[in-house]
């Protein structure tokens, strides 16, 4: 009995998204993007000087910078927030608060935004829309682990706390892959768990999605190359929807798995 | 204070009677590695503590000597060392009852070995995963093996127990690590300094202050440095908040399997907020980019003040919590007396962090080897339980809790205000040869041994307490049934990702 009034006794702690956006994270590091590439960004909208910017891809521990000829791009699925480009040329890159940075396509990770693969993106929308039809009002989601460092089943499983309670917008884990429609991958995709992912994903009933979860999910991020990994999962399983982030954070998790089954306000629900 | 280790060269013929006469004289076995030479030889180390010291006993096997008798016969803590390094290097400890895979997905047959640390492993291996030998321990009547695992029912890390057992009773469980293997040790040898940090935040996610401690203490002990003081006392404060979070996720998970709901709740909205005040101070959820060698990566990104507020909030709460939890006979009862590994058991095997605490053994890094700032806060180790159940293990978490909160108020006093001008870290200067880090992560004693030359990584083997005490896992199961699995491991508290490397 004490414990339900423990229980009751801080009120709502609930956050309010994805219907209101949350105002969690002053400085946090959500994700790295290129200064003066976006439109409207008073006087800095031009594209980073090249030059001296020969260095600027080998700042990079994981190769995520690329100093095009048309200007400097970044690859969110292969950064792992290490901050080392921000630190070093804070004209160029900088940290953006935002969670919301889960992509349908793996170029769409990239920063500024690239415009070759729009066709591509549509057509994936709207094949995944009419996919996940049937999983707008609840979704199962079933994790497996595939060589992460830990940090990621931490963030997974906040989820399930009072305070992102997901279960409140129809989002559950389950245990069984055959009650599973969303099969969510953390990790680089070691050797040894290909056996028992590709086991779990062919248990799973149609309709599936796959969502993988974390840079090293999506690119293998600084632990690849090595002889025990595939450098991420898609070389694997057909991915989804891709969440960056070294560990993505609950709310990045939370946008992810919300993108995959096209429930995002901003999707047009109704 | 963190200092080099001692070394002693002996030879590979002595080393097993040597290690163990040295562990029955009341040293502490802390592991063996292997690192190769550029010459084709490789070093085999033994680590010895006996309260601050640590020794490391170093026996070098000639090239195309591929073996060396044995230290398990004489020192059963030594079996998964033996079996990890016969993964990893193909050499043979001649004697070893059990050698079987341990950390790659081995058939018996393969002779390929990663060798990390001599140059570049071949990356285009593929071999299929051996399942066919699913080898028992205890052979009997009616005894079968219930493989658990990889992918599991929650959200877990993958590992693969195999549950020996007449039904009800288990016997033995083996814990079969590899399918998170992912070749760390070999990628830091790809690494250059800076880029091997980033690297060891990413081993053991959960512990990431703890592993760039000891990498960054490693780099340290090698030009025997002191970080300036404000960095010490930084380092203090952020290693703290990890182990309020990690101990407050193993007693989530103690909750949820008792099914009590509400004080689940309670503890993972406490471990959010504790995630929450750690990215307010650093900007990441999990202290990546904190520590760095020489010191810290810059000030606290909150006052010390509204910090001080936010802990006392947090400590209440989880107090408070934490003494209704304890007077929940519903929830005590699946604790009391569940996986208990007695005081015999976990001091031969030399048990680590709260599950060494909760059977008797002190030992604690922080006042055995202060570092950061332990030593200036004058850092008293908690009285350790002799329950040794599960029960134990929690009261040692809750009363690390209560200590960790109390040392981190100390720092943040003692950092006071005005703090911006401070130093917060200094360049080390280059200096090759092996350097010991040791860290009092919230598993336990973490262990990095950083092999440097000309500004790279030659080797580097990090030792986490997950997999030395995953190996004392079976020990916990002496008149335990399947009911209570889930306890055992939440009170092991362990991550998987440290095991497998």
């Amino acid at each position: 009995m004490a414990w339900v009034l423990r229980g009751l006794r801080e009120g709502v702690v609930t956050t309010r998204y994805p219907r209101r956006p949350d105002d969690y994270g002053p400085g946090f590091k959500g994700s790295v993007s290129v200064l003066g590439a976006k439109a409207g960004s008073g006087g800095h909208s031009r594209t980073p000087a090249r030059g001296d910017d020969s260095e600027l891809a080998a700042l990079c521990p994981t190769g995520a910078i690329e100093d095009r000829a048309s200007g400097v791009a970044l690859d969110r699925g292969r950064c792992i927030l290490c901050g080392r480009c921000v630190a070093a040329r804070p004209d160029i890159f900088a940290f953006e608060p935002s969670p919301e940075v889960a992509a349908l396509h793996r170029n769409g990770l990239f920063v500024p935004e690239g415009h070759e693969n729009d066709e591509e993106v549509e057509r994936l929308r709207t094949e995944l829309r009419s996919r996940v039809r049937s999983l707008r009002r609840s979704v199962h989601v079933r994790h497996v682990d595939a060589g992460s460092d830990g940090s990621e089943e931490w963030e997974v499983a906040a989820l399930l706390n009072p305070i992102y309670d997901v279960q409140r917008l129809g989002i559950f884990f389950t245990a069984s892959p055959r009650h599973a429609d969303l099969l969510l991958v953390t990790g680089a995709g070691t050797e040894a768990m290909v056996g028992p992912l590709l086991t779990t994903y062919e248990a799973m009933p149609e309709p599936k999605v796959v969502l993988a979860a974390g840079t090293d999910a999506t690119s293998g991020g600084l632990v690849h190359p090595s002889y025990a990994l595939r450098g991420g999962i898609s070389s694997i399983l057909p991915v989804d929807v891709f969440v960056p982030g070294s560990p993505p954070s609950p709310f990045s998790l939370l946008h992810g798995i919300l993108l995959a089954v096209g429930l995002l306000p901003e999707d047009g629900r109704r | 204070m963190s200092g080099r280790p001692v070394l002693l060269s002996v030879e590979a013929q002595d080393l097993a009677a040597l290690v163990a006469g040295r562990v029955s004289d009341g040293e502490r076995f802390g592991g063996l590695f292997a690192s190769p030479r550029s010459d084709g030889s490789t070093m085999l180390r033994a680590l010895l503590a006996r309260h601050g010291v640590r020794e490391l006993l170093e026996a070098r096997l000639a090239p195309g000597s591929n073996s060396y008798p044995a230290l398990t016969p004489l020192l059963a803590a030594a079996s998964w060392y033996e079996r990890e390094i016969h993964d990893l290097f193909g050499i043979e400890p001649v004697g070893h009852p059990r050698l079987e895979a341990l950390v790659l997905p081995l058939g018996p047959e393969e002779t390929w070995r990663p060798r990390p640390g001599a140059g570049q492993a071949t990356n285009d291996v593929r071999r299929p995963l051996d399942d066919s030998a699913l080898l028992s321990h205890v052979a009997g009547q009616g005894l079968f093996t219930i493989p658990y695992g990889p992918v599991r029912s929650g959200i877990f890390e993958s590992v693969e127990y195999l549950v020996e057992t007449f039904g009800e009773d288990i016997p033995y469980v083996q814990s079969r690590v590899h399918y998170k293997h992912r070749g760390i040790e070999g990628r830091f040898g790809e690494l250059g300094l800076d880029d091997g940090l980033l690297l060891a935040e990413r081993v053991e996610g959960t512990a990431t202050v703890a592993h760039a401690l000891a990498y960054c203490q490693a780099l340290e002990s090698l030009c025997s440095f002191e970080v300036p003081r404000c960095a010490g006392l930084a380092r203090v404060l952020h290693a703290e908040l990890e182990r309020v979070a990690c101990h407050l996720d193993s007693i989530a998970r103690h909750c949820e399997g008792a099914g009590q709901s509400v004080a689940y709740a309670r503890m993972t909205v406490h471990k959010e907020r504790v995630q929450r005040l750690r990215a307010q101070l650093c900007g990441h959820r999990f202290g990546r980019g904190v520590v760095v060698p020489g010191g810290v990566s810059g000030p606290l990104r909150l006052a010390p003040a509204e910090v001080l507020r936010a802990l006392g909030e947090l400590e209440r709460a989880v107090a408070d919590d934490a003494r209704s939890l304890m007077g929940t006979p519903s929830f005590l009862d699946r604790l009391r007396h569940t996986g208990v590994i007695t005081p015999a058991a976990a001091a031969a095997h030399g048990a680590l962090g709260p599950v060494g605490r909760g059977s008797g053994l002190a030992a604690d890094v922080r006042s055995e080897r202060p570092y950061g700032a332990y030593g200036v806060l004058g850092f008293e180790p908690a009285e350790p339980s002799s329950a040794g159940d599960a029960l134990a293990r929690q009261q040692v978490r809750l009363d690390e809790i209560t200590s960790a909160f109390h040392v981190a108020r100390q720092a943040l006093d003692e950092l006071g205000e005005g703090y911006d001008d401070s130093i917060w870290h200094i360049a080390l200067p280059p200096v090759g040869g092996l350097g010991l880090g040791c860290v009092e992560a919230p598993q336990g004693e973490l262990v990095y041994l950083v092999e440097t030359r000309a500004g790279r990584l030659e080797r580097v083997k990090q030792r986490s307490a997950s997999f030395h005490n995953l190996a004392l896992f079976p020990e916990a199961f002496g008149g335990d049934i399947l009911t209570d699995f889930t306890f055992i491991e939440a009170s092991f508290g362990l991550s998987l990702a440290g095991v497998s490397g």
